[in-house]
């Protein structure tokens, strides 16, 4: 059977479903854990030994590894953690997602939302961190982003193995009659040396369970680990090379209609008036109903098969209210200009130096530049799509989502029911990118599962409604300001970020109630926290909403500033008259920045940097510290008949540890084609209130044609433990631009660059 | 309402009653469940539902079911039982797959260029493997297909 047979299987037997009480295990970082949602979930013969460890009577070892596997490679990593401790092999554990539970909590996610960069060690930083960790617990905040699972999962993963093999051992002992010096352990079997007989895990599962688990940890030293710092095959790539039905779009139930949704232009455009009568003339239509949610209005097709439903949209004919004074990026764009002209809403980081020191630069010395990005569309390979069943008073969602615990919440809350009656199956995802945070998708589909009820329905998204309803990547304008010594010192630097808040449009369609507190990070992420020893630094934002609903787009706010900081730095470079890369060494001098230094210094020496190359060919530069990963990149491009090609990108990148070497470098490489995907020509603009692209054919992103050469290395000199799925991403952008300028002194600031060269 | 269609798909016989515009597509996963070949863009322009009729790459979204001339295979068509196409080894020696979405019809269309081209350069692979994959996989893919067109020739 299929794994996603058997979750199916399981979600009718009640996967998911809390319960209360449970085997307590005290390896959690606060007093009080969450219940085991295993307990609930578990079959006849299987044993929970915690939240992410079950054996089966039959040694089948089952670990949960509680995040969105969307090709980041989390489960096998996750899975190693547990493993190693568990001395298992993985090729002999079944990995699975498991149920959303608060129990699976992400302590990591929010901490880079603390207004302290990442290299800040000051108490006061390690509290706001801290602090983060309750927040995330106390909201059971089960989510996949921010880089953050490895991190979230490194200690308390192998917690989870060794208190299972502790609880092993001490069953075995018992079972043998005699002493844990005596046994031995390897592959999930526990041997008598003196007997030789031995004991599988499944053997010994039930008696192990009804030991106390360890009050103390003793997790191996990093020396001696047998699978972690050693690469891993996916432990689903078997089902990724044979068309595997993983994903949510292969959802299949008995008797399960098909549908779609056609939503209004933007969320706050609502439904005001439609006719359906062309729609129901379709064949294999059957109903049209409507929806109105928070995360938007607009209707739903339910019909027999997904083209039918699709037909049926098409031929809806629909009139909207559109209460928004926006409608074309033209006004879009004066509206950033205008924040720009205002006070900031608040400002990070800096040195506090007197507002004076930032209107005083002497003309000769002064740099400034404005920089341009677009709003973007995340695009992933699967469109948005969800299957819902309402069946009595439970809501069955399965889904590719990257936050099943908020899928509960919507459902619950427009219902008005209890979340625990919402049971999320959570899917392998085919792409994230942090569209699959948000609800709307899953939110939709039980909307349309109440007129189907008690039948399934798989409600699946064309991809012009997908591209079209997305949560993007905030439009913005950096307004970046300089001083450059005579002696090629960038003495003063001050930045300004015009852009919406992707705070202040998440929290009402997610956390309706709470208002957000505080400033909103993201906007100057890649911009206020980035190493950098300069005597004046302020970093400014002025928001403005421009009433498009934005989200978190791989890596956030640093695809923004990454851009914008990392330019500049090249333009600054320039004017001091010096060599990008040894500019950006002089302004690392401070201790703290050793993992920057030893990365550039890498990225050079595995691009030749610096040494003669054709007059055609240019090499750019840039660094960017994004969560927790310390990420440097040499970009080199061939430019002939003003046309583009990129030829190579070289990558270092620095995350203190490294768990997977071939997992993290395929992030890395992914990052780095994701980030380049943008200068070729993404952008989602608006004219009469109706977003201009639709498909591949007009939001289209790197073909095998256009990717380079990359060739990345990994060091570990960072203190604390940094992601892999973003940092990648940030500094492609400046890299790319720094080398287009390299080879033909066109400095490009806007994005996509293709605006301003072409691209072969 | 419909009148019949018969289709050959990875070798059996399957007859459904289908608007003959029906992209065969969306007539293999919801008619007959047949799950490999992906939904990503209904335009030809992604390629994730790649499938092979009479061994030639096809992107099965835009071609309408009624209009099917041959016999189809699908992901789940090129290997036997156990054992899988050197195309699909290859994709696992090199880690291809991140999240896997795309990887059906990138492997269809790599089986098919090996077919009509069991040793392509650079340029071939760049030309005819025009499949998007939003996680960037394309080094690894062309590495994957570079190392299957060795097995294959071997």
């Amino acid at each position: 059977m299929s794994r996603l047979g058997k979750y199916t299987r399981r979600a009718f037997l009640g996967l998911g479903v809390a319960a209360a009480g449970g085997l307590a295990v005290g390896y959690y970082f606060y007093q009080k854990p969450y219940a085991n949602p295993l307990d609930a979930k578990k079959a006849e013969g299987e044993t929970p030994f915690n939240p992410y460890v079950m054996i089966d009577r039959d040694n089948t070892i089952t670990i949960i590894t509680p995040r969105a596997e969307m090709g980041q490679g989390v489960h096998t990593t996750l899975a190693a953690l547990v493993a190693e401790e568990l001395e298992v092999s993985l090729d002999q554990v079944v990995v699975e997602h498991g149920p959303s539970s608060s129990a699976y909590f992400n302590s990591a996610m929010l901490e880079e939302a603390t207004p302290f960069p990442f290299y800040d060690e000051s108490v006061l930083a390690e509290l706001a961190r801290g602090s983060m960790k309750v927040v995330s617990k106390f909201l059971g905040l089960n989510m996949t982003g921010g880089s953050s699972s490895a991190t979230d999962g490194f200690v308390k993963m192998r917690e989870a193995g060794y208190a299972a093999k502790f609880v092993l051992l001490k069953a075995a002992a018992r079972h043998f009659g005699t002493s844990e010096s005596n046994l031995t352990l390897a592959n999930g079997t526990i041997t008598d040396k003196a007997s030789g007989k031995s004991a599988t895990y499944g053997d010994l599962a039930q008696e192990a369970a009804s030991i106390s688990p360890p009050t103390e940890m003793k997790l191996k030293k990093a020396a001696d680990w047998k699978i972690l710092g050693k690469s891993q095959n996916r432990v689903e790539l078997r089902d990724k090379v044979t068309g595997g039905r993983i994903f949510g779009i292969d959802v299949q139930l008995p008797d399960m209609a098909y549908g779609t949704v056609r939503m209004a232009p933007r969320n706050g455009v609502t439904l005001k008036s439609y006719d359906k009568t062309a729609a129901l003339a379709v064949p294999g239509v059957k109903d049209i109903v409507e929806i109105r949610t928070l995360s938007g209005d607009g209707l739903g097709i339910i019909a027999t098969n997904t083209w039918a439903a699709f037909k049926g949209a098409e031929a809806l004919e629909i009139e909207w209210d559109d209460p928004f004074s926006l409608q074309n990026t033209d006004q879009m764009w004066s509206a950033l200009e205008n924040a720009l002209s205002q006070e900031p809403a608040f400002e990070l980081g800096g040195t506090g130096s007197d507002a004076e020191v930032f209107s005083s630069i002497p003309e000769s010395e002064a740099i400034s530049a404005q920089y341009r990005v677009p709003f973007l569309a995340h695009a992933t390979m699967e469109p948005m799509n969800a299957t819902a069943q309402i069946d009595g008073d439970t809501v069955r969602i399965w889904t590719g989502t990257q936050a099943p615990g908020l899928v509960q919440s919507a459902i619950a809350r427009h219902f008005e029911m209890d979340s625990a009656d919402v049971d999320v199956t959570t899917t392998r995802l085919g792409g994230g990118f942090g569209r699959r945070l948000e609800v709307d998708f899953s939110l939709y589909a039980a909307v349309l599962a109440k007129a189907t009820a008690p039948h399934p329905i798989k409600v699946t998204w064309t991809r012009e409604e997908d591209t079209q309803h997305d949560t993007y990547r905030p439009m913005a304008l950096g307004d970046f300001k300089g001083q450059v010594t005579s002696e090629g010192t960038l003495k003063t630097f001050d930045m300004h970020v015009a852009s919406p808040s992707i705070i202040a449009s998440v929290m009402p369609r997610t956390f309706p109630g709470i208002s957000p507190a505080g400033p909103d990070n993201t906007v100057l992420d890649g911009a206020f926290n980035q190493p950098l020893d300069v005597e004046n630094i302020r970093c400014q934002a002025h928001l403005t909403d421009l009433q498009v609903p934005i989200g978190f787009w791989r890596s956030v706010g640093n695809s923004v500033n990454g851009f914008f900081h990392e330019s500049f730095m090249d333009e600054a470079a320039h004017k001091a008259g010096k060599d990008p890369l040894e500019f950006r060494l002089t302004h690392l001098k401070r201790d703290e920045f050793l993992p920057a230094r030893e990365i550039l210094k890498k990225v050079a020496e595995m691009s030749g940097w610096g040494t003669p190359l054709p007059a055609s060919k240019g090499r750019g530069i840039a660094h960017v510290l994004s969560f927790g990963t310390w990420t440097a990149q040499v970009i080199q491009v061939d430019v002939t008949d003003d046309t583009v090609i990129i030829e190579e990108v070289w990558a270092a990148a620095d995350p203190g540890i490294v768990l997977d070497p071939r997992m993290f470098k395929d992030q890395i490489m992914s990052g780095i084609n994701f980030g380049l995907s943008q200068a070729l020509g993404q952008e989602i603009t608006w004219a009469d209130g109706q977003i201009e692209q639709a498909n591949f054919d007009t939001f289209d992103a790197m073909r095998m044609y256009q990717a380079p050469k990359i060739t990345i290395e990994l060091l570990e000199n960072s203190p604390r433990m940094g992601g892999a799925g973003e940092p990648g991403t940030p500094p492609s952008t400046p890299a790319l631009a720094n080398a287009i300028f390299a080879a033909t002194g066109k400095r490009i600031r806007e994005m996509p660059l293709s605006k301003h060269i072409d691209f072969a | 309402m419909f009148s019949k269609i018969s289709l050959t798909v990875n070798g059996q016989k399957q007859e459904i009653e289908a608007d003959p515009e029906m992209p065969l597509l969306w007539a293999l996963r919801d008619l007959l469940d047949v799950k490999g070949p992906k939904f990503g863009c209904g335009i030809a322009a992604c390629g994730a539902c790649t499938v092979m009729i009479n061994g030639e790459a096809v992107r099965s979204c835009s071609l309408p079911v009624g209009e099917i001339q041959g016999e189809i295979t699908t992901i789940e068509g090129i290997s036997q039982g156990n054992e899988l196409h050197a195309v699909q080894e290859a994709w696992m020696k090199h880690s291809v797959p991140q999240c896997g979405y795309c990887q059906s019809g990138q492997i269809m269309a790599a089986v098919a260029l090996l077919e009509e081209n069991p040793a392509p350069s650079d340029e071939d692979i760049n030309d005819a493997m025009t499949n998007l994959c939003r996680c960037g996989t394309y080094p690894k893919i062309k590495a994957a297909i570079k190392d299957a067109a060795q097995t294959l020739g071997a």
